[in-house]
């Protein structure tokens, strides 16, 4: 579904992403973990082309998101993205949020793309807010809102950038279990996220980055039991000691 | 002091013998100033705004090119740029167009023309310079939101964006919604009768200079009071729920 190869991305002199390779194969749950600065957000924004990468390629559902040629808007609206801060847009209601792409985009009419962003909505259990603005819900009912929005327009698969990280600790589980749900259902998906506890639950594979490489990419009981490299040993060792 | 007050100066015939009152004079004055500075105002808003999104598109020429505009238009004084405007640009158009600018045209139709291009274009760098501002204000990940979803980049401008750049910058807006009022009291040099130029008429056919210029002062704030309880019931209304102090 999703092949990563041999990716190189640099801002100027900096290296940011040093030959990146992997693949995500269909109904595969990938969790990318690793310290901050490492990469992993930038390795998941040129999955959609978001971020521009100089050299290897990306293809996704057999189509290479580096080449100019592609219709990267098209690829997009099949490739569902979840952010770090929600992005839900402010002056929608959550329903319009829900709607406005599948209108536009999709060419779905009016009323069919309600009835389907109604009932994602009700997936999430957020089925009373539809008339609500993102600004008057918490950051975890956003973030509900937001990976509807992303469902709502039929994804192949999804990418999740740290989708919990700006989230109160008590709002964290929320969001989870919606994810949890999702890859129990069978959708692909590639998670940018420091949940171990849902990695070890549903990830089929841990990548693990450090300073803009893939250190390495195991399985996932192989990742938590006895992870090949040093480095990811002691990530693990710090952040799973409490 | 022995000045002479007389208020009633307004209802006296004009000396001019054009059957008019004095205040009509004022009134008309006015109306120039309003009709001027409507039209140049959204010649400034539209320029404006296109000229704004262009300065943040992810194309060095289109902002390079933005960014040029914006430093002539706004790094010469308004009262140079109105002279060219109307002194030196006819002279330099082609010649059929020039002859048709200064020989067919009547004369007040030339300077309103000159006067609205002008402020337009002054007060179009600057209306830039604030939706740029509002535009880069909002959060990087709202654009990516957009893309991500599917939207082209002119879509994602259009529904994403600007609808939230523009509320940001209604308040800077409105001050430069009002500067363009008083901006306009410029055009007098080129012998628009606007409401300034009416004013000093005033003063040279009655000598009664405090009573025309207390006069010119209540329009200009007039218009004023108007404009600010305009944009503030534009502010109200497009004002984000739970957001920016919106209920």
């Amino acid at each position: 579904m999703i092949s990563i190869d041999k990716v190189s991305k640099h801002y100027g002199s900096f290296q940011v992403l040093t030959d990146c390779t992997t693949q995500v194969r269909k109904g595969e749950v990938i969790v990318v973990c690793g310290p901050s600065g490492s990469g992993k957000s930038t390795l998941i924004k040129c999955v959609n082309g978001l971020e521009p990468f100089q050299s290897g390629t990306i293809t996704v559902d057999g189509i290479s998101v580096g080449d100019p040629k592609t219709n990267l808007s098209r690829l997009r609206s099949r490739v569902g993205m979840v952010f770090q801060h929600f992005e839900l847009f402010p002056h929608m209601s959550i329903t319009d949020n829900l709607t406005i792409a599948q209108v536009k985009v999709l060419g779905r009419s009016k009323e069919e793309a309600t009835d389907k962003g109604l009932r994602l909505l009700d997936r999430v259990g957020l089925k009373a807010h539809a008339h609500k603005f993102p600004g008057q819900l918490s950051g975890g009912q956003q973030q509900r809102v937001a990976i509807a929005r992303a469902l709502a327009m039929d994804p192949i698969c999804m990418l999740f950038d740290e989708p919990t990280s700006a989230l109160d600790p008590e709002m964290i589980n929320e969001v989870l279990d919606v994810m949890v749900e999702l890859a129990q259902e069978g959708m692909t998906m590639m998670c940018v996220t420091h949940e171990m506890g849902f990695a070890r639950k549903v990830a089929s594979r841990v990548i693990f980055m450090d300073q803009g490489r893939i250190v390495e990419d195991n399985a996932t009981d192989a990742f938590f039991g006895a992870p090949r490299s040093e480095r990811a040993r002691q990530f693990l060792a710090k952040i799973l000691s409490h | 002091m022995s000045y002479q007050w007389n208020w009633g100066v307004f209802l006296t015939p004009a000396a001019a013998g054009d059957g008019s009152t004095y205040l009509g004079w004022m009134l008309s004055g006015l109306q120039v100033t309003v009709a001027l500075s409507l039209s140049a105002w959204v010649m400034a808003l539209a320029l404006g705004s296109l000229i704004g999104v262009l300065r943040t598109v992810p194309n060095r020429w289109l902002s390079a090119i933005a960014a040029g505009y914006v430093e002539l238009f706004r790094n010469i004084p308004l009262l140079v740029q109105l002279f060219i405007w109307y002194f030196v640009l006819p002279e330099l158009l082609p010649v059929k167009l020039g002859t048709w600018f200064k020989q067919d045209l009547d004369p007040v139709t030339q300077q309103f023309l000159s006067a609205m291009v002008c402020l337009g274009f002054f007060t179009s760098a600057r209306v830039c310079e604030q939706v740029r501002s509002g535009i880069n204000a909002l959060p990087q990940g709202q654009k990516n939101a957009g893309l991500a979803l599917g939207f082209t980049l002119p879509q994602t401008y259009r529904h994403v964006l600007l609808p939230m750049a523009f509320r940001l910058v209604v308040p800077p807006l409105t001050s430069e919604f009002l500067n363009i009022f008083k901006n306009s009291a410029v055009c007098s040099t080129i012998g628009l009768l606007e409401l300034a130029a009416q004013g000093r008429q005033l003063v040279d056919y009655t000598a009664q200079p405090y009573e025309s210029f207390i006069a010119v002062t209540v329009f200009y704030l007039l218009i004023n009071v108007v404009v600010m309880s305009l944009m503030r019931v534009v502010e109200n209304r497009t004002r984000v729920p739970g957001y920016l102090g919106g209920k």
